[in-house]
């Protein structure tokens, strides 16, 4: 498996380290409420077909990227900098 | 008052010869780490030429010459390969200790190489004044083309031993590979 | 028998082998089975279940039959004499058999087989449930089984290797070779392997013209071109094994099996990952048998196999051959044997009924009007038609799609993203269709690549038609083999049928067709077939044949290649590492770390002794200790406050320049995930220290924060664990320690939690005032280059002192005294309120875990909290691991209270003491619990207690 890092291009998968779905970026407020951060930290869905998901280029230049994938076909669509998502 | 004995990452380690392959220890004056705070790139880029006439690279490049360089480390951050730097408006941090750096050379290094990293080091994507940040084994390391048959690898101080008894061990099979082809 | 001449051996290079003991001689070029042939043995083996004697069936890597046991520095087992080069002095035994390959006493199994058919092994070995381990499983083991496992380690050496290209050709026939031509002439990055050991395909194996002249030529000028290449490199001997996401393939590299006296650290095997952008299957297509009764007699073989053995190798596969098959395969065959001399016995077209023969085929039997009437020969040569090489093209999940006219599965389209088919392998049998077929693939994926390729110049070659009506089964007295390395027959896939497992999937479970090691390549088709026959269904509605990697068997220790030892995990060396090994230190693994245990004095037997006294030693004197292992992230910025505020429970934004303070780190769901101190080295510097075991955790939790959470934040985050090495120096004479190795020194600038820079010896240094043994304690660090020296000089001054250097065991012990907590403690589960540290969660601002901490049941009687043990009754002991009981309670699980998580003898209190998580346990203290390690039994009453056995008011650490 390969990941293109927008930072280092097309890598290796054993550079990288998963983390889950890419709502680990949608942080509620604090007062946001239970409800808001069970899903935040506990729900997640488990899509056939395109997700969105975190990895961190640990093995390589250390960002963590969103990387939008198919979770049937395996294709890889894209990549983007955790940072610019978050901003 | 005693005095302290330095000692360096490969010292006892290296150099190794294999055939017409070897590994040896590179010595920088100083190695130091530099983060341009947000937007200030260009003064710090600016300051750098100034102190050692190196620009900052690009990603995955190096700038400056033999004994005054500055490579890209990683997001934000290069490594100053030279004397020591401190510009303004950047993180730096002293690494001078903190890396074993080893150098690859001969016939055969890339194929050495391409046992240990997944990186693609093909003559016409990792170029002379290239870096790239991959595995080396299971450690991370920076790697550096500095010549057609000379890679530059920096690697955790502590895995020094590590490193220098797995590109031994690929030094050695390419060597007696190609002795046999 | 050796033909007088031809093929491409060298006749000049005789080369001594046996066989079972038995010498024998072959030339270089040759194969095992073709030297083998070439001194008519051909019986080379016995099946898995019967005992059947075998013959070589193939000239490839799909041999079902002949598997040898090869004589090397650990012998290697169920090696395909097909595709094993022969080497001087090479040493094959047969396998499976028992005594002897000609008498196998095994072989009244064959007799049995009424009674081992299909399913036999489900049927019989049911029940009773004892007698599997005892009876069955032995029996089955000796009985059935293939070539045996040396059972030594096997020392030899593998790579492990990767390779990119744009291009990847699997398979060097012609279409390989023709796409590897275009490709490599406009400049592509090729890469083409092939698992044979020179490239040609069957043009080796064939009597072929291409332009105008024999094919070798042909093959010869395209190898020296692609050769003369600097963008193609060619692999051979080594065979592409899988398909995998992202345009990555699996390749086995024979290195040195076939060489006589391989190269000193030449590995055997290397084992590839090859990242292609695209890749073309050129990996041709396999002949098929045909199921008649008796047809496994040794001597019964491909047509295919036949020809290669005569034009490639020079050997006549028997004195009179027979054909059996329709089309020009047959006709090819039989105008090849002709050619090279072969006495033709006859072809037949129509039924070949029967065989027989003793160990070998002497007689085939065909119809003869009511009758049959018997053929004399020793070889027969079948042609059951083409199988395209799908395999690679299923390996992610893509099923073949079945072509009438073929009679045959090709590729699905798009089977393999990035992966096209060409040649055979797509269906397109013809030497010609194949050439076309290769440029034209190639052609289109240059224009992809943005490459231009100009069109290439076809050679001329053979392009005749390929019509078939398949014979998958002759009817007929005797039994008919379809798997022949498992004994599956007609009647067995047959009888699966009749039993209700329709499916194919059932079946092959059933019937163990297609399981053996050359996973139905010889035999799923053909079975498929009878399958349909026996339902009324057709073959495409019966179902499809697949296959999953590798595409041939592939030694464990090659695929493992690179994880032995320092390739499995790295060693990560502290500087003080050879002082410590100098002085006895045993070194234990903290992580990839490896520290100093404890350091034996003359006269002590036990680690217990050594470990007494070094906690003493830092009690009344003085130790040291490398704590260079603990993470050491420098945090700078204009945020870096405003950062750190926001990853630890408690503030660090307020924290004085020159101070350091203790931190607790949460996870987002409200657990502690890390804990340690940070200095303030600046106005806008720290440096954070983390625990060993989570350094490389934090780093990326750091970097998480601050690109996820805090992308505006100015902040720069950078490790300098491995610049500085560091040293615990603590004890009532830590500070006459530093003064000798500190230039203008004086302890008391130099209050609890402080830190600062320092000059030691000369060298510019850091100091930081922290404990973690509850004495006065500092620790000193310098850039690494100096860490060994400052390390010898700390001891020698600490000696003269009455001190040394300590040891991970002492270090544990005092902190345990101390109440201090490691990752045995703050494991994942436990809350801050767990360990008693609720309060840090500051009230005034928001942190990472924050949140969730506050969820009902994080806090509260209810939780299991961290509290002291100490034994209270007759057995003294505690263990980690052990469950805490209320005194008179059952120790069932149900019962449990709590668990104890870290226990020590305490020298300075005389007594174990242990730290645990105990229900509600902060309000139990001077309760007595019942200890129970069910693992290692022991029992003990113990007292609750606080955890801070030692100095609870901290005098020791602050004076
Ligand atoms: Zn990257």
């Amino acid at each position: 498996m390969r990941l293109p890092c927008p930072i280092c291009g097309e890598r290796d998968v054993r550079e990288f380290t998963y983390k889950g779905h890419a709502v680990a970026l949608d942080r509620p407020a604090p007062n946001a409420g239970d409800a808001a951060w069970e899903d935040y930290v506990h729900l997640r869905e488990n899509p056939a077909g395109e997700t969105r998901e975190l990895w961190y280029h640990g093995g390589g230049c250390g960002a963590w990227i969103v990387v939008r994938r198919n979770t049937v076909t395996h294709e890889v669509l894209g990549a983007e900098l955790a940072s610019e998502v978050a901003e | 008052m005693a005095k302290l004995i330095a000692k360096s990452p490969g010292a006892g380690l290296l150099p190794v010869r294999v055939g017409s392959l070897s590994l040896t220890e590179e010595a920088h004056d100083a190695i130091t780490c530099v983060a341009p705070f947000q937007g200030q790139e260009k003064p710090v880029s600016a300051a750098l030429k100034d102190a050692i006439g190196a620009a900052l690279p690009g990603v995955g490049r190096v700038t400056g010459k033999a004994g005054a360089r500055v490579a890209w480390l990683g997001l934000g951050q290069v490594l100053v390969l030279g004397p020591p730097v401190a510009p303004p408006g950047a993180a730096v941090t002293d690494q001078s200790d903190g890396w074993a750096c080893l150098t690859l050379e001969g016939p055969g290094s890339r194929a050495v190489l391409a046992r240990l990293t997944p990186l693609d080091l093909r003559e016409n994507l990792f170029k002379r004044g290239h870096a790239a940040r991959s595995l080396l084994g299971h450690m991370t390391c920076l790697f550096l083309r500095t010549g057609v048959e000379r890679y530059e690898m920096l690697v955790f101080r502590s895995m020094a031993a590590t490193a220098v008894h797995e590109l031994t061990h690929a030094m050695q099979s390419v060597a007696a590979q190609r002795s046999g082809a | 028998m050796r033909l007088s001449q031809g093929g491409l051996i060298d006749r000049a290079k005789p080369l001594r082998f046996s066989f079972d003991g038995k010498g024998y001689q072959g030339f270089a070029g040759d194969t095992l089975a073709s030297a083998l042939l070439a001194n008519d043995v051909r019986l080379v083996g016995r099946s898995f279940k019967y005992h059947r004697p075998r013959g070589i069936l193939t000239a490839d890597s799909n041999e079902p039959n002949a598997l040898m046991t090869i004589r090397r520095a650990v012998d290697e087992p169920n090696v395909r004499a097909t595709t094993q080069e022969l080497y001087e002095g090479l040493e094959a035994r047969s396998q499976n058999a028992w005594p002897a390959l000609g008498f196998d006493l095994l072989g009244m199994n064959d007799l049995l087989a009424p009674f081992l058919g299909a399913g036999f092994y489900y049927k019989t070995f049911m029940w009773p449930k004892s007698f599997w381990e005892r009876v069955y499983e032995p029996f089955i083991r000796r009985a059935a089984g293939l070539g045996a496992l040396s059972k030594a380690p096997d020392r030899g050496r593998y790579d492990k290797a990767f390779a990119h290209c744009d291009l990847l050709v699997i398979g060097g026939g012609p279409a390989g070779l023709m796409a590897a031509l275009v490709a490599g002439r406009a400049g592509a990055d090729v890469i083409l392997a092939d698992e044979d050991t020179r490239l040609g395909g069957r043009l080796l194996a064939e009597r072929e013209e291409i332009d105008g002249g024999p094919a070798l030529d042909w093959v010869e000028e395209a190898t020296a071109e692609l050769r003369a290449l600097p963008n193609v490199r060619l692999m051979t001997r080594t065979t592409v094994t899988g398909a995998y996401d992202g345009g990555t393939y699996g390749a086995l590299e024979r290195v040195s099996q076939h060489l006589a006296s391989p190269a000193g650290h030449a590995p055997i095997e290397t084992f590839w990952r090859i990242v292609a952008r695209r890749a073309i299957l050129a990996a041709g297509a396999h002949e098929r048998p045909i199921a008649f009764p008796n047809n496994d007699r040794p001597g019964v073989m491909l047509a295919s196999a036949v020809r290669a053995y005569v034009n490639r190798w020079g050997v006549a596969p028997g004195k009179r051959v027979a054909v059996f098959g329709q089309g020009a395969d047959a006709e090819r065959t039989a105008r090849d044997l002709r050619a090279a001399g072969v006495e033709l016995a006859e072809v037949i077209t129509d039924r070949v009924t029967g065989t027989n023969g003793r160990l070998g085929l002497e007689e085939i039997l065909v119809p003869d009007g009511d009758g049959a009437r018997g053929i004399n020969c020793d070889c027969l040569a079948v042609a059951g038609g083409w199988n395209p090489a799908v395999h690679l093209t299923c390996h992610m999940g893509a099923r073949p799609v079945w072509r009438d006219d073929l009679a045959a599965f090709v590729p699905a389209e798009g089977a393999v993203p990035g992966l096209t088919p060409a040649g055979a392998c797509a269906g397109a049998f013809s030497t010609a269709a194949c050439l076309s077929g290769g440029a034209r693939v190639a052609g289109a994926i240059l224009e992809d690549l943005g490459l231009s390729a100009p069109k290439p110049d076809l050679p001329e070659a053979e392009d005749g038609g390929y019509t078939i009506t398949p014979i998958w089964h002759v009817e007929g007295k005797g039994r008919a083999w379809l798997d022949f390395q498992n004994d599956v027959t007609v009647k067995d896939v047959k009888q699966s049928a009749t039993e209700g497992f329709r499916s194919v999937e059932h079946m092959k479970r059933y019937t163990t067709q297609g399981m053996a090691t050359d996973q139905g390549k010889n035999s799923n088709v053909a079975a498929l077939a009878v399958l349909a026959d026996a339902t009324g269904r057709t073959i495409p509605e019966t179902g499809t044949t697949t296959f999953r990697p590798p595409y041939t068997p592939i030694n464990i220790a090659a695929l493992g290649a690179g994880a032995l030892d320092k390739g499995f995990a790295p060693e990560r060396h502290l500087t003080s590492h050879a002082a410590s090994v100098a002085r006895g230190a045993p070194m234990i693994e903290a992580g990839l770390w490896y520290r100093p245990s404890y350091f034996p004095a003359p006269g002590e037997q036990t680690w217990r002794e050594a470990c007494d006294r070094e906690v003493t030693m830092v009690r009344q004197a003085v130790g040291v200790a490398d704590v260079s292992t603990l993470g050491k992230i420098d945090i700078q910025g204009p945020d870096a406050g405003k950062f750190l505020d926001f990853v630890y429970t408690n503030t660090f934004s307020t924290l004085k320049e020159g101070r350091v303070r203790y931190g607790l780190m949460l996870r987002e769901d409200g657990h502690v995930m890390d804990d340690g101190t940070t200095a303030r080295l600046g106005a806008q510097q720290y440096l954070m220290t983390t625990t060993t075991a989570a350094a490389g955790q934090v780093m990326a939790h750091l970097d998480w924060v601050r690109q996820a959470l805090m992308p505006g934040a100015d902040v720069q985050i950078a490790s300098v664990t491995e610049h500085w090495a560091q040293f615990a120096v603590a004890g009532p004479k830590a500070g006459a320690v530093l003064a000798s190795v500190l230039d203008d020194w004086a302890p008391g600038d130099w209050p609890f939690m402080s830190c600062g820079a320092v000059s030691v010896s000369g060298v510019a240094g850091r100091l930081f005032r922290i404990s973690f043994s509850g004495e006065q304690g500092y620790e000193i660090a310098v850039p690494a280059r100096f860490g060994e020296s400052l390390f010898r000089l700390l001891v020698a001054q600490a000696e003269a002192l009455g001190g040394g250097p300590y040891g991970m065991e002492a270090l544990n012990v005092l902190r345990i005294e101390k109440g201090f907590i490691t990752h045995a403690e703050i494991h994942g589960r436990v809350t801050a309120f767990d360990i008693g540290m609720g309060r840090m969660v500051s009230a005034k601002k928001d942190c990472v875990g924050k949140t969730m901490s506050e969820r009902p049941g994080l806090s509260g009687p209810e939780r299991e909290q961290m509290v002291g043990l100490k034994p209270a009754g007759s057995v003294k002991q505690l263990t980690g691991g052990a469950h805490l009981f209320e005194a008179g309670a059952r120790a069932t699980a149900a019962n449990s209270q709590g668990y104890v998580t870290s226990v020590g003898f305490s020298p300075t209190l005389g007594c174990f003491l242990g730290q645990g998580f105990l229900r509600n346990g902060r309000a139990r203290h001077g309760e007595t619990v019942r200890m129970v390690d069910h693992v290692r039994g022991v029992e003990a009453m113990c007292e609750v207690c606080d955890p801070v056995f030692y100095d609870p008011e901290g005098g020791r650490m602050r004076g």
